[in-house]
């Protein structure tokens, strides 16, 4: 079965193309040519034809929380959301430091899935921090990077060893960013909101001091690390100073913490719970100010879902994190490119597709012929109203149910075949 | 007692909420309870028939038996709940135990917990009456209240006074309900204590921060002790109890530097001899026993407002 689709403006910026055309899938790949006869043909007047979008941070919960999320159901997000390509975290449990783990995600991922799940692995075993995982091993049994997400590689020797041998293999190191002695039992942004409410504050110097840390790292290892889920604005200036310098260090920005600000916990409402917690406005335009100038080039949703139950309980006992996936691109639309008019959608697309590939060194992000037929279909005018109800996620735990939007994902083709449309 | 002002709330969960006049409303209904205690029958049948929950998830004796004094001499049927005895700690969830109060038909809940805003979380779930006994380091504020009271009744009001508030404000919830009252009712408040313990955040507030504790002493009308962890909980705040003494001690020398009315205040439990020297504590200055007292007054107050029973 082929596709032809049809009149959309194909915006490619591995490619630097933006222009009104026809896009033709044959046989599950992007071709030069072909013909409506036995294609289906989607008609794409009036919206965005852009390569299969990517979200390289992701909780997908299985193995062994799947009363969260399930690889199947997180895919269905995924789609739902216009990503055709998924990085999911290895904070499962098992933890994702063994091959065995990661073929099992792979398998998992292979019957189940209607995206591409690519697995990430460990840094350390167990997560601990203490001991490295077998990170060699773990490439060769197909993860994409490696990282310890919602925890933090404490011990600077460890991460130092790990970032080099990192460079070996050939992974990139992902970080979650969070210094545990800053932070202690932090749950909310340290400035006005945590003296009013009382609650214990999580400060910027937490997150600061690690991507200090990352930057002399990537320079000492000469290797790329990634800095996951950005909050504070000290954190763009030390990466705007150190990519200046050529130093191989990169950031992502997630839609919560430029969507929000900590003013939004006063209701201790715990799905404005997240880790690392909304900041404040001067945070907020320092992110935008990033994102603007290309010191962020990366965006992720860092999707955490949580059943209801685990949810609802005191603010300080709840689980850090919100669904992320079907909000996502609609936010990110919205705010960036309407609302703020931070940049331009070709800039969006480029910062979902050819970025995080390369950061991952996968083949995908482009249109380029012989590619696999990852597509997504934007309406970046579409005005829509989250409904959370409906969402494909297992799980509700979103801060924007009832948030009207404009622009979404439309349509996701995954190899050819459209796997969700709306 | 004014006619006007209707209490529209069934649960107290702070003092930030309220306004001025809703703070005056209840010291003035306290007032109106306060003789109930010192008559021969320390009873009126405000809450007969109505069932009250102490729900305390955090140790506490003082403020537990107070709320149980006061709903006592409202009449109010007392169930005693603590955290060894409630099933939160076989692992049930705070909503379930709270569900499980509301099918009793618990027509007040006062709950005392460590996580801040966990009475909201029941009054957003919940039709009984929630009044927050302290919560976390959020608010406590029927300490706040019967700190106003014991003020208003020595001094007869409160705007216009300074209010020096001494100790460890970051972890305190009395710090904090006592900060919104003072100031909702026109009071000047300084925070004294050491930088680690007491945020120049706090300023955002609109109360002053300061460090040097003789100078805030001298144009003093009150100064409120807050209870000062023991170091080994706080070892990263501050150096230790030798050197917060000699910084931050309330002691006999500093005493004197207070001008002859201003009154000395303390939440308690005292640490004697750390916060504060043991013969001012229990000097003719000292109000802190009068505060226990009219803690029972507030706390009827609270009750029978939020029990939403006519006025007596």
């Amino acid at each position: 079965m082929n596709t032809v689709i049809r009149n959309g403006r194909v915006i490619d910026p591995a490619n630097k193309r933006d222009e009104v055309g026809d896009l033709f899938i044959v046989d599950g790949k992007i071709a030069a040519k072909g013909n409506d006869k036995d294609a289906e043909v989607i008609d794409a007047n009036g919206l965005v034809v852009a390569p299969g979008l990517i979200d390289l941070h992701v909780h997908l919960r299985e193995p062994g929380f799947g009363w969260k999320e399930t690889i199947e159901s997180g895919a269905r997000a995924a789609a739902a959301g216009g990503f055709t390509t998924i990085v999911c975290m290895p904070n499962t449990s098992p933890v994702a430091d063994s091959p065995g783990t990661i073929g099992w995600i792979r398998d998992r991922a292979a019957e189940v899935a209607c995206v591409n799940v690519l697995p990430s692995g460990a840094i350390s075993k167990g997560l601990m921090g203490e001991e490295l995982a077998p990170i060699g091993s773990l490439k060769q049994a197909g993860v994409v990077a490696i990282t310890d997400d919602g925890r933090c590689v404490q011990n600077n020797e460890l991460m130092r060893r790990a970032v080099e041998y990192a460079r070996m293999v050939g992974v990139p190191v992902l970080d979650h960013c969070q210094d545990y002695n800053l932070v202690g039992n932090g749950v909310v942004h340290e400035g006005y909101w945590s003296t009013l409410l009382g609650l214990p504050g999580w400060p910027r110097i937490g997150e600061e001091v690690i991507v200090m840390r990352n930057i002399l790292l990537a320079d000492c290892c000469d290797h790329h690390v990634h800095c996951q889920h950005l909050s504070a604005a000290g954190s763009v200036r030390l990466l705007r100073e150190a990519r200046a310098r050529g130093v191989k260090i990169s950031g992502e920005v997630c839609p919560h913490h430029i969507a929000l600000t900590d003013d939004a916990i006063q209701n201790f409402d715990t799905n404005f719970k997240m880790n690392p917690p909304v900041r404040a406005k001067e945070d907020v335009a320092a992110l935008l100010e990033g994102i603007a100038d290309g010191t962020i080039e990366i965006l992720g949703s860092d999707h955490a879902p949580h059943a209801q139950f685990e949810k609802e309980v005191e603010f300080d006992a709840a689980p850090f994190g919100i669904v992320g996936l079907e909000t996502e691109v609609g936010l990110f639309l919205d705010l960036l490119v309407h609302k703020n008019r931070t940049i331009e959608l070709p800039r969006l697309i480029e910062m979902f597709t050819v970025n995080p590939a390369r950061l991952l060194r996968i083949d995908a992000g482009t249109l380029s012929v012989g590619q696999a037929g990852d597509i997504t279909l934007i309406d970046p005018d579409l005005e829509w109203t989250v409904d959370a109800s409906k969402f494909q996620s297992m799980s509700r735990n979103t801060p924007f149910d009832g948030w009207k939007l404009k622009g979404r994902a439309v349509r996701t083709i995954v190899g050819g075949k459209t796997v969700w449309a709306l | 007692m004014s006619s006007e002002i209707r209490w529209q709330r069934k649960d107290l969960l702070g003092i930030r909420e309220l306004s001025a006049e809703e703070i005056t409303f209840l010291l003035d209904t306290a007032d109106a309870f306060k003789d109930v205690g010192t008559r021969e029958i320390k009873k009126v049948p405000a809450l007969r028939g109505k069932t009250l929950v102490n729900f305390f998830v955090e140790p506490s004796t003082r403020t537990r038996t107070s709320f149980e004094i006061a709903a006592i001499r409202l009449s109010a049927d007392v169930i005693n709940i603590s955290a060894s005895s409630s099933s939160l700690i076989k692992g049930e969830t705070l909503k379930d135990t709270a569900k499980i109060l509301e099918a009793y038909h618990a027509d007040l809940i006062v709950i005392r917990h460590g996580s801040s805003g966990a009475p909201q979380f029941l009054a957003q779930r919940l039709k009984s009456s929630i009044i927050n006994a302290g919560d976390g380091a959020h608010e406590h504020p029927t300490q706040a209240l019967l700190d106003l009271y014991t003020i208003r009744s020595r001094k007869g009001a409160i705007a216009g006074l300074h209010v020096v508030i001494i100790g460890d404000i970051l972890f305190s919830r009395v710090a904090r309900s006592n900060i919104f009252a003072l100031l909702k009712l026109g009071a000047h408040v300084t925070l004294v204590g050491p930088s680690t313990l007491v945020p120049r955040e706090f300023e955002k507030l609109g109360v002053t921060v300061s460090h040097k504790l003789d100078e805030a002493l001298e144009t003093a009308d009150v100064v409120n002790l807050l209870r000062i962890q023991h170091e080994r909980q706080r070892k990263e705040y501050f150096p230790g109890i030798g050197e917060y003494i000699r910084l931050f001690g309330l002691t006999k020398e500093r005493g004197r530097r207070l001008k002859p009315d201003c009154l000395i205040m303390h939440p308690g439990p005292i640490n004697r001899g750390v916060e504060i020297d043991s013969e001012l504590a229990d000097g003719p200055q000292s109000v802190i026993l009068e505060q226990v007292t009219n803690g029972l007054a507030v706390r009827m107050a609270v009750l029978y407002l939020c029990g939403g029973i006519a006025t007596p």
